[in-house]
């Protein structure tokens, strides 16, 4: 180590989470300062969408599977943590067929949202033993069936959820720090499963199934713990994004909010932190114009149509042609680390092995 | 309860059912891909019968055929700019791909013609009715099966005596040792695609004219029975697709009867947890056609 600066061990060792972690919150600093409120907003919204991105790669990246249901602990999330840290008032006002023991329950909302994150791991640790039997094709249908049944549930479960309804009155909790200081954390937590022992043999088991088995790797159990793990971390995101809307209904966790945030991960590129860093600051960045632009056409009346649904299309054919141009997404599978740019000797070949076709 | 109406209504839907599940299926067993575009098919044939049948004069038949090629014709187009390029990249990147398909569809129409439902016009025997004995059935429930027995005629015949049929069969059980026999890949996945939007089109006649209007969401439900139908028949083989979508239709029509209405409108997550534990307990499905590789543990 001739050129760049000497890291310590311990930041060596970490680097690629300040290398996101440093431009993230000087960012934040410089919008505080200098930006509008709008700006503010969306960058807090980007810092909550990036804590759920980077839950979702937790699992989905280390092991392989196409994981659907992500925005739906997002929602339990949401739900629970609303539940619990809303006023009895409010709660019997918003949802007036509540079960009475809920209606009395209220926590100070930072634990609330924890407690949130809490109860979206118990579910996916109630069900997630049988589902993390089988990958591929599978796999995905099976997890795409759990998020329809969540959803399902979360329209029709009106005692809870006030059904199909909008769910309201929730305190405004996460602003523009809090959002930073969580996705800060996530970011490390993130990547701090991803060097480690159980990421390790995740991983492994996604690069190949097999081998991994054949070298004492139960493969059931490590997709399990990482399962588990990654809902624990997008029910606490979703408890942050329930705190900063503050009023949703069931269709902000369904299959199209789920498909935008499959986006940022996959153009990104699911196999790294950094990817998902990436691709989340990417898909934001040009939805935010692409809706801007959507609406500038609109209002200036130009054409005699509305063009709703445009962002969507752009994005659709964006997402399409990266992986055409690069199926690993954008970074690839690798992760940023100090010194910046070195090349390193191992390509990762994230995703592209195992579970090839044709 | 089991009456002669019933059953007629089970077997016409569980036609339907097979006919949708056996096209999600002829792409599933080649390309080990789960279309998610699956369902966009189907509506964009039901936009084909709403266009054509309302702004042009052409004949309710012709109408009928043009709006099954559409549906082959986006199949296929779909195959040539998207999953062509992506198909020897990883699992993962072809179904974010058939997914972004089919979000671009939706899209397209949204802003090409409406987010509301559109009226389509059918024949006026499609929605009349037919006594039987003691029953009374739709004319459309009995359509449907004639066509699901022509339909499934023409391609076991296909499949059994053509020798495209049986470069597909075979890529379906090994795909790399057909290639070496000198299949041409793209040929049979375009064969696959053609047929695969052919049925959805087909479907989207019955299925569409059951309400005489579509809308850019249409092809949801469809895509979630083929889904469930598929995985309960069993995933590998076509056959186990038929019986997937009879078992389907009559499954959903024991629900509709027997489930107690205050629990009617979770109807849906109980399929899915009949998917889900199908899957735990037998994964190849009621059919098991040839090896499964898809579990560990």
């Amino acid at each position: 180590m001739t050129r760049g600066i000497q890291a310590p061990g311990w930041l060596a060792k970490r680097s690629t989470v300040w290398i996101l972690l440093v431009p993230m919150v000087a960012v934040a600093g410089l919008l505080q300062l200098f930006a509008s409120s709008l700006v503010v907003d969306i960058y807090t919204q980007f810092c909550v969408n990036l804590m759920i991105v980077l839950a979702l790669q937790a699992f989905m990246g280390n092991s392989g599977i196409l994981a659907w249901t992500h925005v739906g602990w997002m929602g339990i999330g949401a739900y629970a943590s609303g539940i619990l840290s809303m006023a009895p008032m409010v709660k019997s006002l918003g949802v007036p067929n509540m079960y009475p023991a809920l209606v009395e329950i209220q926590v100070p909302i930072l634990l609330a949202i924890v407690l949130g994150g809490v109860v979206a791991a118990l579910v996916a640790a109630l069900i997630g033993w049988p589902l993390m039997r089988l990958s591929d094709a599978v796999g995905v249908i099976t997890l795409f069936a759990t998020l329809i049944v969540m959803h399902v549930v979360m329209t029709q479960w009106d005692n809870v959820t006030n059904g199909p309804r909008t769910f309201f009155g929730l305190q405004k909790f996460t602003t523009l720090w809090i959002a930073v200081i969580g996705a800060a954390i996530v970011l490390y937590v993130v990547h701090w499963y991803r060097e480690s022992s159980p990421g390790l043999r995740l991983r492994a088991s996604r690069d190949d199934r097999y081998a991994a088995m054949a070298v004492g790797i139960n493969v059931v159990q490590v997709r399990y713990i990482g399962f588990v793990f990654s809902a624990l971390l997008a029910g606490m995101a979703g408890g942050l994004w329930a705190h900063l809307i503050t009023s949703f209904s069931p269709k902000a966790f369904y299959i199209l909010e789920m498909f935008v945030l499959l986006a940022m991960l996959v153009i990104g590129g699911q196999g790294s932190v950094s990817g998902a860093f990436l691709g989340t600051a990417i898909v934001t960045a040009a939805r935010q114009f692409l809706l801007q632009v959507e609406a500038g056409i609109n209002n200036s009346g130009a054409l005699t149509l509305e063009v709703f649904g445009l962002t969507d299309i752009v994005m659709a054919i964006f997402m399409v042609v990266v992986l055409i141009w690069r199926p690993n997404g954008i970074v690839g599978g690798r992760e940023f680390t100090w010194p910046l740019f070195r090349r390193r000797m191992k390509p990762a070949a994230d995703g592209a092995t195992g579970s090839q076709q044709t | 309860m089991i009456d002669l109406e019933f059953m007629i209504n089970t077997v016409s839907l569980g036609s339907l059912y097979a006919l949708l599940s056996l096209g999600l299926v002829f792409v599933y067993g080649i390309l080990k891909l789960v279309n998610f575009a699956y369902g966009e098919y189907l509506m964009v044939a039901g936009y084909a019968m709403y266009v054509l049948g309302t702004f042009t004069g052409v004949p309710w038949y012709a109408t009928l055929v043009l709006a099954v090629l559409t549906a082959a014709l986006v199949s296929y187009l779909t195959e040539l700019v998207a999953f062509r390029p992506v198909r020897t990249k990883s699992l993962t990147a072809m179904l974010v791909t058939s997914f972004a398909i089919s979000v671009f569809l939706q899209n397209v129409v949204l802003i090409t013609i409406s987010s509301r439902a559109r009226a389509v016009r059918f024949p006026s025997f499609f929605s009349q009715t037919i006594t039987l004995g003691d029953a009374t059935v739709p004319v459309r429930n009995l359509m449907i099966i004639a066509i699901t027995i022509l339909l499934l005629t023409v391609l076991t015949l296909v499949m059994k005596k053509t020798v495209l049929g049986m470069a597909m069969r075979a890529a379906a059980d090994r795909f790399s040792t057909t290639r070496l026999m000198g299949v041409p890949a793209n040929l049979v996945i375009s064969a696959a695609f053609l047929i695969s939007g052919t049925l959805a089109g087909v479907v989207s006649i019955f299925w569409v004219s059951r309400s005489a209007s579509v809308d850019p969401l249409i092809g949801m439900a469809p895509l979630l029975i083929a889904f469930i139908a598929t995985v309960m028949g069993g995933m590998h083989s076509l056959v186990g697709a038929v019986i997937g979508g009879f078992v389907y239709g009559l499954l959903f029509n024991v629900l509709s009867i027997t489930l107690p209405a205050s629990l009617i409108s979770y109807r849906d997550a109980f399929m899915f947890v009949i998917v889900i534990l199908f899957l735990l307990f037998r994964p190849e499905g009621i059919w098991k056609g040839g090896y499964t590789e898809e579990r560990v543990g």
